[in-house]
C-alpha cells in the first residue's frame, strides 16, 4: 500500500490524486496530497508511474500496513525505478519495452519442462 | 451538452460506456468511430483502473496466412474447451484483433524484437491503457473518471436508456446520462482478492445487467488462482514457469510446470506454508526482468529478497471471473444482451465461447475485450442512431443498496465483503468443490443477498460495490453446485469425472431467486453473421 509521499520532491501536480484507481488520495491544505483512505489501496504503484518527480512510495505489502522509513527510501535508489524500468519520460531511450519477450519465456519453460518430462511442451499464461 | 443543476449533472450521448479498462475504451473508439457522441465513464480513471493497465496483456495473435495456422490454432482452443467453446467467435475474434491492434500504432509504441521485427501482440499494460485513453479523447469521446456507475436507467418499454452515478472527486455528486444505447464494460470480479488490478472490480456491471433482466453464463468457471509473493498482489506469473518449490522444511515439492500445476501448489498450500526460488530463470531473462515486467521486481527489491537465492513465501490469488470466465451473457454476435439496448464487452460478458470452460488468461480474454468492445460500440452505436428519440421519464433499476424492500438499516458493508471472500476464496469451498460445501456457502451468501435487499439503503459506493460481490458469488455458487461433474476450471470433488450430457453452457440469473438452466445454441445465429466487420 502506499506508504509515503516525500514532501520536498511532491510539486503537488496532483496527477497521483487523479489517475488512483481506488480514489486513496485527496489534496491536502498544505499543498501536499494526502493519503486520505490508505485502506483502499490496491497496491497497483499506478501512483508511483505518474510521479515525474519520484515522489511516492508504495510498499509491496497488500495486506499489511508497514512502516517506512523516510531517509532510507529517500537513499535507497528505489523511488522512480519503476518509472524510470518502465522507460517512461526522461527515461524513454535508456529502458525499452521489452514486454514482447514474455511468450518466448513461456515457450523456453514449456520446452524445458518437457524436456525433463520427455513429452510434449505444457501451455501457460500469463 | 452538460447542463447542470446544483444536486445532479445531467448529461446526454448516443452511446454511454461504463468501465474504461481495455474492453470499454476499445468500445468508446469503436462507437466514436461509427459517429456516436460518446461518454465514457469509469469507477477511477481510465488509463490506470482495471486489471488491464497493472498487466501485460498477449492478445490471442494468429496471422491469417496461411490460414491452417488460425485452423490449427482454433481447432486446440475448440478441444481445450472441453465443448463450451465456438470454432466461429474465435475466427472472429482472431480476425479482429488482428485488424484492429495495429491501429493503435499512433498512440502505441509497438516494441521491436531482437530480429527487428514489429510485435503487436504482446503489449504492457500502463502503456497500452495510456494509449487507448489518448485514442479515446481523440475522438472526442466525453471522459468521466472517478463516476461510478450506480444503476441503470430503463425506458417505459424496458430497452435500456441511461444511467445514474456518483462523482466521487466531486463531493459525491450525482450525475446521470440519458443514452441511445449502452455498453456494459465494468469487468469482471475477483471477489476482492488481491489479484493485481482488480480491488475496484467488484461485479457492478453483472449485478446491473441482472436488474436490467440479462443473465449470465459459466458463472460456475470462478475457480481460478494465480501465484504471487505472500502478501503482494503481484500476480503475473512469467517468471513462475522457470519456479522451484518447497514446504516449510526445505524439501523441494514436485510442481512441474503443466496444467495441473495450480491444484498441486494448492494442495500445497493447504498443509502448509510453500517457498519459491527462482534460480533456474535463464541468466538472459533475470538480465532482463525488469524491462519486461518492470513491476515484478519492486517487489522483491523493496522486500531486500534476492528471488534467484533466497526462497520465498508464496501464495494463490482467486482470479474469480477475470482470468476465470463467466459473465453476463452474449446474446448476438454484435455484443447484445437479452436486453434491448444493452451491450457487454471484455470481462464484463461471459468469454465461454471463445475460451470454453478453461482460463481465458494468457491471450484469449485480451483479444475478446478488444474485439467484443469494437462489436458493442458498433452496434450500440448503430442502436442509437436508430432509436426514436422521445423524452421519455426513465426509471431506475437499481435495488439492492438503493431502494431496500424491506425497512432500513445500516448494514457493515466491511463485514459483508469479508464474508463473500470467505465464500468464495478458500480453497476448500472454491477450488476442490463439493455439494455440500456449496449448499453452505450459499445458504450464508442468501442470507447476506436477504440483508443488503431488504435494508440496504445508504445507496454509496460501497454498498452497491457490496450488493454485487453478493449477487456475483450467488450466481457462481448455485451454478456450480448445478454442474455436477468437473469440467475445465470447474472441479467436484465429489464428481469428478465429466458427463457428456454437461457439455453446454449454464445460464444463471436472478436475483431474489436465482435460476440455472442449461443454454441451447441460438437458432437466431446464422454463420454470416459471424464475420468479422473491417
Ligand atoms: C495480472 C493479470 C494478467 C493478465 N494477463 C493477460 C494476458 O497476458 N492475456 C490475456 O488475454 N488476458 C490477461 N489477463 C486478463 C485480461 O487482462 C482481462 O481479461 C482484460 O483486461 C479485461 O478487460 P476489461 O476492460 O473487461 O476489464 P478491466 O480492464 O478490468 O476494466 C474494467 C473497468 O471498469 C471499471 N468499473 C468497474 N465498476 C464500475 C462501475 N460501477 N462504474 C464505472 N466503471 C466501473 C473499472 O474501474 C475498470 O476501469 C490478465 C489479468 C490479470 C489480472
Amino acid at each position: 500500500m502506499i506508504e509515503l509521499i516525500v514532501e520536498e520532491r511532491c510539486t503537488d501536480c496532483g496527477a497521483c490524486i487523479e489517475v488512483c484507481p481506488a480514489n486513496v488520495l485527496e489534496p491536502g491544505r498544505a499543498g501536499l496530497p494526502v493519503l486520505a483512505r490508505v485502506e483502499d489501496c490496491q497496491t497497483c504503484f499506478m501512483c508511483e508511474l505518474y510521479c515525474r518527480t519520484d515522489a511516492i512510495y508504495v510498499a509491496p505489502d497488500c495486506d499489511r500496513r508497514v512502516s517506512v522509513n523516510k531517509e532510507q527510501v529517500v537513499t535507497s535508489g528505489r523511488l522512480g525505478q519503476y518509472r524510470k524500468h518502465s522507460g517512461w519520460d526522461e527515461w524513454a531511450e535508456r529502458f525499452l519495452n521489452e514486454q514482447w519477450l514474455m511468450e518466448t519465456v513461456f515457450r523456453r519453460a514449456g520446452e524445458a519442462a518437457a524436456q525433463a518430462r520427455g513429452g510434449r511442451p505444457a501451455a501457460a499464461k500469463e | 451538452m452538460v447542463s447542470s443543476s446544483l444536486e445532479e449533472l445531467s448529461l446526454t450521448a448516443d452511446v454511454l460506456i461504463v468501465g474504461g479498462g481495455m474492453a470499454g475504451a476499445w468500445a468508446a473508439t469503436s462507437a466514436a468511430q461509427a459517429g456516436a457522441k460518446v461518454v465514457l465513464a469509469d469507477k477511477g480513471y481510465c488509463g490506470t483502473s482495471g486489471v488491464t493497465a497493472a498487466a501485460g496483456p498477449g492478445h490471442w495473435w494468429v496471422p491469417p496466412d496461411p490460414s491452417a495456422a488460425r485452423d490449427a490454432a482454433v481447432a486446440n482452443r475448440v478441444a481445450a474447451g472441453l465443448g463450451l467453446g465456438e470454432a466461429e467467435w474465435m475466427y472472429r475474434i482472431l480476425d479482429q484483433t488482428w485488424r484492429t491492434l495495429p491501429t493503435l500504432a499512433r498512440y502505441y509504441k509497438f516494441a521491436v524484437d531482437d530480429e527487428g521485427r514489429v510485435n503487436h501482440r504482446a503489449v504492457r499494460g500502463p502503456e497500452y491503457m495510456r494509449a487507448l485513453r489518448q485514442q479515446v479523447l481523440g475522438h472526442g469521446v466525453t471522459i468521466l473518471d472517478h463516476s461510478p456507475v450506480l444503476e441503470l436507467l430503463a425506458r417505459s418499454d424496458g430497452s435500456i436508456g441511461g444511467a445514474r452515478g456518483l462523482r466521487r472527486q466531486d463531493g459525491g455528486r450525482s450525475y446521470r446520462i440519458e443514452a441511445g444505447a449502452v455498453v456494459l464494460a465494468a469487468g469482471g470480479t475477483s471477489f476482492l482478492s488481491h489479484l493485481l488490478g482488480s480491488h475496484t472490480n467488484t461485479g457492478d456491471g453483472y449485478l446491473m445487467a441482472a436488474e436490467a433482466g440479462a443473465q449470465m453464463s459459466g458463472m460456475e468457471f470462478t475457480a481460478a488462482y494465480t501465484i504471487a509473493p505472500a502478501h503482494s498482489t503481484m500476480t503475473r506469473s512469467m517468471a513462475y514457469s522457470f519456479a522451484t518449490y518447497y514446504d516449510s522444511d526445505g524439501q523441494e515439492l514436485d510442481l512441474p510446470l503443466g496444467p495441473d500445476q495450480t491444484i498441486r501448489l494448492a494442495r500445497a498450500l493447504q498443509r502448509g506454508p510453500v517457498y519459491c526460488s527462482l534460480h533456474r530463470l535463464p541468466d538472459d531473462i533475470k538480465a532482463r526482468l525488469h524491462t519486461i515486467s518492470p513491476n515484478v521486481p519492486l517487489v522483491f527489491d523493496r522486500w531486500g529478497i534476492d528471488p534467484y537465492r533466497d526462497r520465498f513465501e508464496v501464495t494463490l490469488h482467486n482470479d474469480g471471473t477475470i482470468r476465470g470466465i463467466g459473465g453476463v451473457r452474449v446474446h448476438d454476435t454484435d455484443g447484445a444482451t437479452a436486453v434491448e439496448g444493452l451491450f457487454v464487452a471484455g470481462d464484463n460478458a461471459s468469454r465461454e465461447k471463445v475460451a470454453g470452460a478453461i482460463s481465458g488468461g494468457g491471450n484469449v480474454n485480451s483479444a475478446w475485450a478488444l474485439s467484443s468492445g469494437v462489436f458493442a460500440g458498433r452496434a450500440a452505436a448503430r442502436v442509437a442512431r436508430s432509436a426514436v428519440r422521445r423524452t421519455e421519464r426513465l426509471r431506475p433499476l437499481g435495488r439492492a443498496g438503493l431502494r431496500p424492500g424491506g425497512r432500513p438499516q445500516t448494514l457493515d458493508v466491511a463485514a459483508i465483503r469479508s464474508s463473500v471472500r470467505a465464500e468464495m476464496h478458500p480453497f476448500d469451498k472454491n477450488l476442490f468443490r463439493t455439494g455440500p460445501g456449496l449448499a453452505a456457502s450459499s445458504r450464508i451468501l442468501d442470507d447476506l443477498w436477504r440483508d443488503v435487499a431488504e435494508h440496504g439503503h445508504a445507496g454509496t459506493l460501497a454498498l452497491r460495490e457490496a450488493a454485487a460481490l453478493v449477487a456475483t458469488a450467488r450466481w457462481s455458487v448455485a451454478t456450480a453446485a448445478a454442474r455436477n461433474e468437473s469440467r475445465g476450471l470447474h472441479r467436484r470433488e465429489d464428481c469428478p469425472a465429466q458427463d457428456p450430457g454437461l457439455a453446454a453452457r449454464l445460464l444463471s440469473g436472478g436475483l431474489d431467486r436465482i435460476r440455472v438452466s442449461l443454454d441451447r445454441p441460438s437458432p437466431a445465429t446464422r454463420p454470416d453473421q459471424l464475420e468479422a466487420a473491417s
